[in-house]
């Protein structure tokens, strides 16, 4: 008879863990990417919606260039976490971020966050986690499980 | 300035979103492993509405930068989400899907959370 080794007892649960921790990845890396992004762009000399050349100029800055590498890590990542959860549960749970950016812009870049933006945020979040929990095929010859 | 780059920023991510979703649902079920991935970039370059999708895509992308720039993290990341309500309304009208009771009231929720956004 064998012996039982502990992640054979608990297959779902290391499933879980896994699709938790790439979950957090990935809100983690979204959520700094922007920061990053948003940091290194207060600081260029120049208008980026002015000149189209002002955007490859740009990404000598190193902020932005870890904000973009930052940002392409997270959407491999988000095919990674599609591998492994529904759509319908990954949608909701990435609507974290809008959360977050107020939280990040709050204390990283010091950004007043009056109480009326406070309440939108919680709202788009509500609304964002609501349309993401719907069915997602209506129109395919797959329909959604009952 | 900010409205006019939200604007964009909006208008060009659900314009990219419909493209990708009408010409993905044309092609059927696709699988992202190593194979799969390679196929995936294969009908990226062949097929023109997907092309114009990722061109689509640049264009928020350099929008959302350029607001970056001007506003406030707090504001800008929140604002993007205003692409689920023209997302929304044209999924119902160009793609022929069911929009629910429950993505109704979503969308509902994100354009009165925008519009809050507006004032504050």
């Amino acid at each position: 008879m064998r012996l039982a080794v502990p992640w054979e007892l608990a297959p779902v649960s290391t499933r879980t863990i896994r699709t938790y921790l790439l979950l957090l990845l990935f809100l983690a890396l979204r959520a700094f990417g922007n920061l990053c992004l948003a940091w290194g762009t207060k600081h260029l000399h120049e208008a980026l919606a002015a000149h189209p050349l002002a955007y490859l100029r740009s990404m000598a800055q190193p902020f932005i260039a870890l904000g973009i590498v930052m940002l392409i890590v997270a959407l491999l990542v988000r095919l990674a976490l599609l591998s492994v959860a529904d759509l319908s549960f990954i949608l909701p749970m990435t609507a974290i971020g809008y959360v977050l950016a107020a939280v990040l812009g709050r204390f990283f870049l010091h950004e007043a966050v009056s109480p009326r933006r406070w309440a939108a945020v919680a709202v788009i979040f509500a609304g964002a986690a609501l349309v993401g929990s719907t069915p997602h095929s209506t129109t395919g010859k797959i329909q959604g499980a009952k | 300035m900010t409205w006019v780059l939200v604007a964009v920023m909006v208008v060009a991510t659900a314009l990219s979103d419909l493209l990708q979703s009408y010409e993905m649902k044309r092609a059927g079920a696709q699988s992202v492993g190593a194979r799969g991935v390679g196929r995936l970039l294969r009908m990226v370059v062949e097929r023109r509405y997907l092309l114009l999708s990722i061109a689509c895509l640049a264009f928020s992308f350099f929008a959302f930068m350029a607001l970056l720039q001007s506003a406030p993290l707090s504001f800008v990341v929140p604002a993007s989400a205003a692409s689920f309500i023209l997302e929304t309304v044209a999924a119902k009208v160009l793609l022929k899907e069911e929009i629910g009771a429950r993505r109704a009231a979503g969308a509902l929720l994100v354009l009165i959370g925008v519009a809050l956004l507006g004032g504050a």
